[in-house]
């Protein structure tokens, strides 16, 4: 058949599915075309052009068209609204349990780090400052010094804004960044989390030897229960991008790392939603001064508690269907 | 390196083809993205400037949105373009050449930190360059690529001539080639269509303006135009 006669013979056609394809997602539906029907006859008119040889211009069209239509046929939907419940009440916590060597190493890396500055800054007063700077040490004295009649500075609503913008922009960031390193062989989630662990070690082993206990505990146990935990299952998401890598098995690296960035984000999702609540709680509760110390350690404790309570329990049921 | 085809078969045993993006086009649309994005944070910073200290608050967590879902949300939203990709032409799709999904625009633009280090997008450009379809870290843990967006071309109308059978010894690539001058005959300079025309002069026995128009029609009768 002569290129001629093709083009005629199938023009309406094209046309018919180019302005198909045009209009959006919401008309498209009421629109009389069957898709897949369309898309398998261009696919074989195309096929047909090639193997006659017809002109380059013709082979692009029918080739552009074919893309726009593939897009349309193959869109994959991953996330549906039904899938976020599920997700929250099985999904995540199923993921971190199924990943409990990697959130085992993770939460070594940071508390080993954190143990070991944590007893050697309250046995040693110079420890410290091998992890900060004089000035940064005088401004986390003074900002949980009993002394205060308030956490931190004389504070209002506005600050506490104030302060859930500055918490979600570093610490998100932070554990972001701690996931994101793994890709580096693992190599940067370990940095971060032992970077944190000594940080956040020395903190607590100077602040218990200078004996602020009764502002300092009071406000981090609250929120600390979502955002240390965040922490280290972002790095843990982290050791699993790195492992694929080091040690991909039976896959090409490529391979390797595409699944284990699925199995990843599996537990990214829900960490992300742990620090929007870490930083929830440390910007409005746990600076909350009004409260008495006992309420707070009450609360946070069961803060706690329920955290390791959902990733233990949470989704287990299913668990036990899937394995029969 | 120089054939940056990418191919992708689907199950219809159609070949898709795209042409992956290197390295500069993304960097300047990444430019133009941080213009945006810097654009739109000092907007917000005006208009948030009589809400006091709560409204740094609130621009902080404008900032943060905007490093981190900004490329999310047009990826997704739309058609793999961000506003800097669209001024270049540029658009991400998995890497079967389907739309990219949610899921797979988080990775990539989550790994952009490990992509940056130790400066300035060293990783990621390193790893663009020793890839063989120009894929940063992010694009290789989502299984996504950067590719340029093919841009409707109006087709084109052919000159009037007069259909001519062909010649009878007109080989099939010969055919071709006398197709496809016919087709960029606005493409190209009329000097140069009749230089190319006087290539078949073994076969056409004419020079100049003769052959060419006479090879434009043997193109129209091989088109399927009939005398």
């Amino acid at each position: 058949m002569k290129q001629r006669d093709f083009e005629n013979r199938y023009r309406d056609s094209w046309e018919q599915l180019e302005a198909w394809l045009k209009t959006d997602h919401k008309q498209a539906e009421t629109a009389a075309l069957d898709l897949p029907v369309a898309y398998r006859n261009l696919c074989q008119q195309l096929a047909m052009a090639k193997e006659r040889q017809y002109t380059n211009r013709l082979i692009d069209h029918l080739n552009q068209l074919v893309m726009a239509a593939h897009h349309r046929v193959y869109r994959q939907e991953t996330l549906r609204r039904k899938g976020w419940l599920h997700y929250l009440l099985a999904g995540f916590p199923q993921a971190v349990r199924a990943n409990s060597r990697a959130v085992l190493l993770a939460s070594a890396l940071f508390l080993i780090p954190a143990l070991i500055l944590g007893v050697g800054t309250y046995n040693n007063d110079a420890l410290v400052y091998a992890v900060m700077s004089p000035e940064q040490v005088m401004g986390f004295e003074s900002m949980y010094d009993p002394g205060n009649r308030v956490l931190g500075r004389e504070r209002g609503s506005d600050t506490d804004l104030f302060m859930f913008g500055f918490y979600i922009k570093n610490n998100i960031g932070i554990a972001f960044r701690t996931f994101a390193g793994g890709v580096l062989f693992g190599l940067g989630s370990i940095f971060f989390l032992m970077f944190n662990g000594i940080y956040i070690g020395a903190a607590f082993g100077h602040i218990t030897r200078v004996g602020f206990i009764s502002t300092f505990y009071p406000f981090v146990i609250g929120h600390g229960a979502f955002e240390l935990t965040a922490i280290v299952l972002a790095g843990a998401a982290g050791l699993i991008l790195g492992r694929s890598l080091v040690d991909p098995g039976q896959h090409r690296r490529t391979v390797a790392l595409r699944l284990a960035a699925v199995e990843a984000m599996k537990i990214m999702y829900g960490t992300f939603l742990m620090l929007v609540i870490a930083a929830f709680l440390e910007a409005f509760w746990s600076s909350n001064a009004s409260t008495p110390i006992a309420i707070k350690l009450g609360v946070g404790t069961l803060f706690w508690v329920l955290v390791f309570a959902y990733f233990i329990l949470a989704g287990r049921r299913e668990d036990a269907t899937h394995a029969n | 390196m120089l054939d940056t085809t990418y191919n992708v078969e689907t199950p219809e045993g159609i070949d898709l083809r795209a042409r992956a993006a290197g390295p500069v086009p993304r960097i300047l649309a990444y430019a133009v993205d941080v213009f945006y994005r810097s654009l739109i944070l000092t907007a917000v910073g005006f208009a948030l400037l009589f809400a006091g200290i709560a409204g740094d608050g609130i621009w902080l967590v404008c900032a943060f949105l905007l490093e981190w879902f900004y490329p999310v949300f047009f990826e997704v939203l739309r058609g793999g373009q961000t506003p800097g990709k669209k001024a270049f032409g540029l658009m991400v799709v998995n890497d079967n050449l389907t739309p990219i999904s949610w899921g797979a625009s988080f990775v990539r633009n989550l790994l952009r930190f490990a992509d940056f280090l130790p400066f300035a997008y060293a990783t990621g450009i390193i790893s663009m360059t020793l890839g063989r379809h120009f894929q940063r870290l992010g694009d290789l843990a989502a299984a996504t690529l950067v590719v340029y967006r093919e841009e409707e071309r109006a087709p084109v109308a052919l000159p009037d001539t007069t259909p001519l059978p062909p010649p009878q010894n007109l080989r099939q690539q010969d055919q071709q080639a006398v197709v496809s001058l016919l087709e960029r005959h606005q493409d190209l300079s009329e000097a140069r269509q009749q230089e190319l025309a006087n290539l078949l002069e073994p076969i056409t026995r004419k020079k100049g303006s003769d052959a060419l128009s006479y090879l434009r029609s043997v193109g129209s009768w091989l088109l399927g135009g009939r005398g």
